[in-house]
């Protein structure tokens, strides 16, 4: 323990509130002119409690707290599902251009011609590299894009008079699809895996009927498999009348080889902020438009955009639309992000990220399967997933695994996720990775997996991570007696 | 290609490390119909100077509120964001980091949140808010799912003073669950009486707060009312900077409130990504949507962070979550910590004054152009006015003049044809008396 608390490059940092002086200001303005408020006597006579700093003290603050995260820019972040690949800065740089990071949503139409082109190459590239017809912009991240594509097909559905019941997801789906569906007032039922780690057909049929709304269905699927029965699936879902939803959340495996349209896709929501790099934040924003087939197109939420007399309009009233998901059209900064990236890539480099991605993650697989115990045999498409059978006898987890690889400077693969494979590790490597970065990350695994098996293994694992800048964190008690904000010491006026 | 390091040589090696001959063979599962033989019909790579070439056009077709007189708000306000914010969320150890799933490597990122939290239960008066939602809107729509967990009830009332955007987003997210929805009819001149639609089966009354029209209203008897009858008070907060200077919803007895925190640290970016802020008792915490960080120790008992209560999110519950959020708007949420750290107590309670005593310019002097009729007696910094001809004709007029007057009420609610005259205007602390005056004068040429 040194004297001050920090680590040689690791300090420790206060919270902001406890570096807090009164009347101290990081930011200067001119002084209020002063006089009569037109407030109606609501103005606010206490405090709200927010802190005093100056202007370094801020940054140093914010550098500090950075200096405590993991990042793609540091090292591989091979967290399966998740596709942590480069974010490329070019992206930042266009994002901040006068004339698009300063555009107001409610500029009259004539101003914001240039953005609303923008949307609609962006719509171009998408629909093209899906084969679908439509886009709809509008969703704020995967999730908000599933509500989308589920409301579609629903309006689609009472179009026709029958809005159906039931919504048909594979055991190995991400929880955001049940959660989708059982906000839109479905039934959700559950389709189990096959041994091979797809979606069991036979069970499909049985549960098919004019009561299924949709089928929502990951492909590449969180076991990180193509599913190669899927055109049957389609026809099967069309056949009762029902849609085939497309959890587009794996799109990075097959952008350029494969266009889901031609899959029997109907809806499909695209992360931008996986498959076209713009960056994850710390969890967000991100971006989730949907692509729709020529059925569902007509309802989809608003705004949209129309070609009229040659020029890309954006519509925000229309009667058949199912309504809007959000105050205002997209998220715009990062639709000039992904298409930076697409247009920096091309059709010929995004095919290259698919093989890439897909190599990658194969290459890891082949390395490990002697060490570690893959759930199902390859070739694997963009993400490889193991089981904890390796591990048996050991007292050696899944978890402990992740927490060990931190100690070896890398970020642990996504754990315990598909919850239909055991002690589930899935290890997404992205395109972005080197041979060279990929053969360390196999070099630090192996090594795992021989100490896993060593004389008091599981100890000294259940101790790791010993090098990040926090030992294992108390989860139980953070929920069981939950403290959420930061409150003073003693009570003041300004505690609420 | 610049973002890809796989050499053809190394490309060679793992494929035959993997034991097949061609990449091809990795997508043998792909059915042989929907395998793309060649590229798709699009542009092939380009450099950066390409790439930025075709950026610069599109922007170059777009007139940016910088630097023009600009007083449009309804929702997204051009304010000044410090440089050290923009240069601070930028740093790659914030921007391209995932969500905290692994909290001993992700210190930065929630400490910041829990800091997030801290701040937008203090300005809202509230006791706990999550790591934030998508925005204001659809933070709007997950309050009344939750305020109808909370109550069991299935009805909520919406105010004719919320932004007509925000009540729509509402009414599709009841749409397909089961609840209804009473919107009140647009209420300009802030008078409706919310409380009389209160009955036995409501769940919560939604009101704005200054209200879409400016308004600035007591809402304690509000409150009062809808607690008497078993229902919650939400109310939502389009702009963040008037909490600087206005009384905390929180302090009014509000239940749930929510916000749009573009204001503070988000450019504009026409409309997105923005920051949903979702504040509550603690008593309904377990009934809240979103992410949530708290507080514990590790190991060795130094203090941490983690995020938290997680039975409620979707990735455990499934169906059964609160909400199917997951990504949200980490990176704009820690834009606005920053920027609030930055100002702080002092700093922003000032910003709202400038903002409060641009808008008091603003109306006053407009109030003197013929053909203008300036509708709030309260406003914080936006206001609505009541032309002597279509607001829209006069916003695309002035427009012509690289002037963006304000937003007509009509472009949110074209079916309200009593609206029709109706403009919403802004200002902020970017507002210079002479792009009032600019204002003033090109409005008086197109209005008489």
């Amino acid at each position: 323990m040194t004297a001050t608390g920090h680590r040689g490059l690791d300090h420790e940092e206060p919270l902001l509130f406890e570096q807090d002086e009164p009347g101290r200001t990081g930011v200067d303005l001119p002084a209020p002119k002063g006089g009569q408020d037109r407030l109606g006597g609501r103005a606010r006579t206490r405090p709200l409690g927010l802190p005093g700093l100056a202007e370094p003290q801020v940054v140093r603050h914010f550098t500090r707290l950075s200096q405590r995260n993991y990042a793609i820019d540091a090292g591989m972040y091979p967290l399966g599902s998740c596709t942590m690949k480069h974010n490329p800065r070019l992206n930042e740089r266009v994002a901040r251009l006068p004339g698009l990071g300063d555009l107001h949503p409610l500029q009259p139409a004539k101003t914001v011609r240039g953005a609303v082109a923008l949307m609609h190459t962006l719509a171009h590239w998408l629909t093209t590299l899906c084969g679908m017809p439509a886009v709809a912009l509008s969703p704020a991240a995967g999730a908000h894009g599933e509500l989308c594509g589920l409301m579609t097909i629903r309006a689609a559905l009472e179009a026709r008079g029958d809005a159906r019941k039931r919504v048909l997801v594979p055991e190995s789906a991400h929880g955001t699809n049940p959660a989708t569906a059982a906000q839109c007032g479905y039934a959700i039922e559950s389709i189990p895996a096959t041994a091979r780690g797809r979606v069991d057909l036979a069970a499909l049929k049985a549960k098919l009927d004019g009561s299924v709304a949709a089928l929502m269905l990951t492909n590449p699927n969180t076991c990180g498999l193509f599913e190669d029965e899927v055109q049957e699936a389609a026809r099967l879902v069309h056949q009762v009348g029902g849609f085939f939803y497309g959890d587009g959340a794996n799109f990075n495996a097959i952008v350029g080889r494969v266009r889901p349209g031609d899959l029997g896709v109907d809806a499909m929501h695209i992360n931008l902020h996986k498959t076209f790099s713009t960056p994850h934040g710390g969890g967000g924003p991100g971006s989730g438009p949907v692509v729709l087939s020529e059925a569902l197109a007509p309802f989809a939420p608003l705004p949209h955009i129309v070609v009229r007399d040659g020029r890309p309009r954006l519509v925000e009233h229309d009667g058949k639309a199912f309504g809007r998901i959000r105050a205002f059209h997209g998220q715009m900064g990062m639709f000039i992000r992904a298409l930076a990236y697409m247009m920096s890539h091309g059709a010929d480099g995004l095919r290259q990220v698919a093989e890439d991605s897909v190599l990658n993650a194969n290459y890891v697989m082949a390395a490990l399967k002697d060490d570690f115990t893959p759930a199902f045999p390859g070739p694997c498409m963009h993400e490889c997933l193991f089981d904890d059978r390796s591990l048996k006898d050991t007292g050696v987890t899944t978890l402990d695994i992740a927490k060990a690889l931190i100690d070896e400077g890398f970020h642990p693969m996504t754990i315990y996720f598909p919850l239909v494979v055991h002690g589930a590790l899935l290890v997404e490597p992205t395109e972005t990775e080197s041979k060279a970065t990929l053969d360390e990350f196999i070099g630090a695994m192996k090594a795992l997996a021989r100490r896993a098996h060593e004389e008091g293994a599981a100890e000294r694992f259940h101790a790791a991570p010993t090098l990040a800048p926090r030992r294992r964190l108390d989860e139980t008690t953070a929920a069981r007696k939950p403290v959420l904000r930061w409150r003073p010491a003693t009570p003041s006026a300004a505690a609420e | 290609m610049r973002y890809l390091p796989l050499t053809q040589e190394d490309r060679r090696a793992m494929l035959a490390t993997i034991g097949v001959a061609s990449i091809d063979d990795l997508f043998v599962d792909v059915p042989p119909s929907a395998r793309l033989a060649a590229p798709v019909d699009l542009p092939l790579h380009q450099g950066e100077i390409e790439v930025e070439r075709t950026f610069r056009a599109f922007a170059a077709q777009n007139l940016g509120t910088t630097g023009v007189p600009c007083f449009l708000g309804a929702g997204a306000y051009r304010h000044h964001v410090p440089a050290s914010v923009d240069a601070l969320i930028q740093r790659g150890e914030f921007l391209t980091s995932y969500t905290p799933y692994q909290p001993e490597v992700s210190q930065g990122t929630l400490q910041a949140l829990f800091e997030f939290q801290t701040m937008v239960a203090m300005m809202t008066g509230m006791e706990v808010a999550n790591a934030s939602m998508y925005d204001g809107a659809s933070a709007t729509a997950e309050a009344v799912l939750m305020a109808n967990r909370v109550t069991r009830r299935t009805r909520a009332v919406l105010s004719g003073g919320l932004h007509p955007h925000y009540r729509d987003t509402v009414v599709t997210y009841a749409r397909y669950s089961d609840f209804r929805i009473e919107a009140l009819p647009l209420d300009p001149e802030g008078r409706e009486d919310l409380a009389a639609r209160l009955d036995g089966d409501t769940s919560c009354l939604v009101v704005q707060y200054p209200g879409f029209f400016g308004h600035v209203r007591d809402l304690a008897p509000l409150a009062q009312k809808a607690h008497a009858a078993g229902a919650l008070l939400v109310v939502v907060v389009t702009e963040a900077v008037a909490l600087g200077l206005l009384e905390t919803p929180g302090a009014m007895g509000a239940d749930i409130v929510v916000a749009e925190g573009q204001s503070l640290g988000i450019p504009l970016s026409f409309g997105g990504p923005y920051l949903g802020l979702f504040a509550t008792r603690d008593r309904y915490v377990r009934q809240m949507p979103g992410r949530i960080c708290g507080e514990t120790t590790d190991a060795e008992g130094r203090r941490g962070w983690v995020l938290t209560l997680s039975t409620r999110e979707q990735h455990i519950r499934r169906e059964k979550a609160t909400s199917n959020i997951c990504t949200n708007s980490g990176l704009c949420a820690l834009a606005f910590t920053i920027h609030l750290a930055l100002l702080g107590e002092a700093g922003f309670e000032r910003l709202a004054r400038l903002n409060h005593e641009a808008a008091i310019r603003l109306a006053d002097r407009l109030a003197s152009v013929k053909g203008v009729e300036v509708v709030n007696d309260t406003f914080f910094n936006e206001l609505t006015l009541r032309l002597a001809r279509p607001a829209a004709l006069a916003v695309d007029a002035l427009a012509d003049a690289r002037i963006l007057a304000g937003v007509p009420v009509s472009r949110l609610a074209p079916e309200d044809k009593a609206s029709e005259n109706l403009l919403l205007v802004a200002a902020t602390e970017l507002t210079t008396d002479q792009e009032i005056e600019a204002l003033a004068t090109a409005l008086g040429g197109v209005l008489s």
